[in-house]
């Protein structure tokens, strides 16, 4: 019951990007199109359940003052393999991701989640998690860049949608795109929240 | 002893105009009214169907907004109305109409409503949403056409000038009076400079920001304008040319996003000019009033903390 609660709260009442606003340089940089909103969250869960479980295991062992980098360490192996996993398998999604692949050691997402979940909790607890957080990631991040594909390109996931009359909106794949996206998208989520909160 | 009835205590002020938005709004209205009249006579009656396009589309998102979020409905209260008109008159005429429409749902729902309606938006909403509509259709919003001939795009003056374009540069007459390619309402400057003059004879206006920019403005390109050296550029051309004249005297005022204190109001016409020549003379980008204002805006809030006006009575620190 307790672990549903764990994994719940990642993905609705502590959703990294639409309540914490944490990771957000990824979250705009590579939201262009869902599928790279997608492989990005994948990337991102990966890391953060094998990087929670790691750091929870090791936990006891960590002498307290150097701890940080003993995360990053941690962080930057998981980091490393999904980087070669995608290479190998996925090569048009890692080429598209570039540099933020490799950047997700620095992501606060999973070094705040090392620090203030995965070092006080058991193995379990740890990787669910790990797996909200990385499933709420995922979700934003897909359904920001949905709706910024669907109005920059007229397609989601590469398939069209809009008629053949749409005439996209560039900047919604610009930079400027991805602010406006995620600042409704938030003012929105803090709606959804503040009803739940009268609601209850 | 007398009875003292008609003494009354209250704080200031105590002198009152009788000056308030809608006025001031309809006042704006007014002024833009010669511009509009010679861009229908320079563009054709497309022109006045994109400004009422636009128009419509801000007044009834503005109260589909307002009523929405249970806020009193001010539709009539003209602001709305100036947003979507100075929009139209940034369009070039042959964009296809749901543009304008868009363009204003953009400037009311996204730059002025969602930040808390007017008085709270950060930029001015009808240049931010020019800035938007240019980024998402750029092909569309830089189809300028040349007065009086129908369906041929043509360069602007000031891309002629900047060696973009290749062309015959008008003369200053045609400059003046808006015989020119550009946005529906940009062109005549002579039209623009009527309006301002109302505005600022009827009080609505600042001088100080129209002057600084146009100032600012002439003496830059002035110095740098020229390919002879320093000193030989053509100021009164960068003066006449482009979207300078609207900016000045109809955007950069904007009660809203302009500083309050005189001397914030010059420092924001000196900055958005010393922004637009920089854009005009070494940008690879052909919107220099825009940006220019809009940066200016952002800057507001800045320029009003530094400007504070010493307080009568005070010692000067």
């Amino acid at each position: 019951m307790r672990l549903w609660q764990v994994f719940k709260n990642g993905l609705l009442d502590e959703n990294p990007t639409f309540r914490m606003v944490l990771g957000m340089c990824p979250t705009l940089a590579v939201t262009t199109a869902a599928a790279n909103g997608a492989w990005m969250g994948v990337a991102v869960i990966f890391v953060l359940t094998m990087s929670n479980l790691a750091v929870s295991l090791i936990r006891d062992f960590i002498p307290d003052k150097i701890r940080i980098p003993c995360y990053v360490v941690v962080i930057a192996s998981f980091v490393t393999v999904v980087d070669l996993l995608l290479k190998a398998y996925q090569p048009d999604i890692h080429a598209k991701l570039g540099i933020f692949i490799p950047l997700i050691v620095v992501n606060c997402i999973i070094l705040a989640r090392a620090e203030t979940f995965a070092s006080k909790n058991p193995i379990v607890p740890s990787i669910f998690d790990g797996l909200g957080m990385g499933l709420g990631f995922t979700v934003a991040l897909t359904i920001l860049g949905s709706i910024r594909e669907l109005l920059g390109a007229g397609t989601v996931f590469g398939l069209r949608v809009m008629p053949a009359a749409f005439e996209p909106a560039v900047i919604m794949i610009l930079p400027p795109g991805a602010f406006i996206t995620l600042g409704f998208l938030l003012g929105l989520f803090n709606l959804i929240g503040k009803r739940a909160k009268q609601v209850s | 002893m007398e009875k003292l009835d008609n003494l009354v205590v209250s704080s200031s002020p105590h002198l009152r105009s009788g000056a308030d938005v809608e006025k001031m709004m309809w006042h704006v209205n007014l002024a833009l009214l010669p511009a509009i009249l010679l861009s229908v006579y320079f563009f054709g009656f497309r022109a006045l169907a994109i400004i009422i396009l636009s128009i419509a589309a801000a007044v009834v998102t503005e109260g589909i907004i307002q009523k929405a979020t249970g806020k009193e409905v001010l539709i009539a209260d003209g602001s709305a109305v100036v947003t979507g008109l100075l929009l139209g008159l940034n369009m070039p005429v042959h964009v296809p109409l749901w543009l304008p429409v868009i363009g204003s749902v953009f400037a009311i729902a996204v730059v002025k409503q969602a930040f808390g309606g007017l008085g709270s938006n950060f930029m001015n909403p009808a240049l931010a949403a020019r800035a938007a509509m240019l980024a998402a259709w750029p092909v569309h919003m830089t189809s300028y056409a040349v007065p009086f001939v129908d369906g041929i795009t043509h360069a602007t003056p000031l891309s002629i000038l900047s060696g973009a374009a290749h062309g015959e540069l008008p003369s200053y007459l045609d400059l003046f009076i808006g015989n020119v390619g550009g946005v529906i309402g940009e062109t005549s400057a002579l039209a623009l400079l009527a309006g301002g003059v109302y505005l600022f004879v009827k009080g609505v206006i600042d001088w100080r920001t129209p002057t600084g920019f146009l100032g600012t403005v002439f003496i830059l390109t002035w110095i740098f304008g020229g390919n002879a050296g320093l000193f030989t550029g053509d100021p009164l051309y960068h003066l006449l040319a482009g979207g300078l004249m609207l900016g000045a005297f109809y955007m950069a005022t904007d009660y809203v996003t302009s500083p309050v204190t005189k001397k914030g109001r010059l420092l924001m016409g000196i900055g958005a000019g010393a922004i637009t020549v920089m854009i005009r003379l070494w940008g690879g980008y052909p919107e220099g009033v825009t940006y220019g204002i809009l940066l200016m805006n952002i800057a507001t809030p800045l320029l009003d903390r530094y400007t504070v006006p010493r307080i009568y009575g005070t010692v000067r620190k």
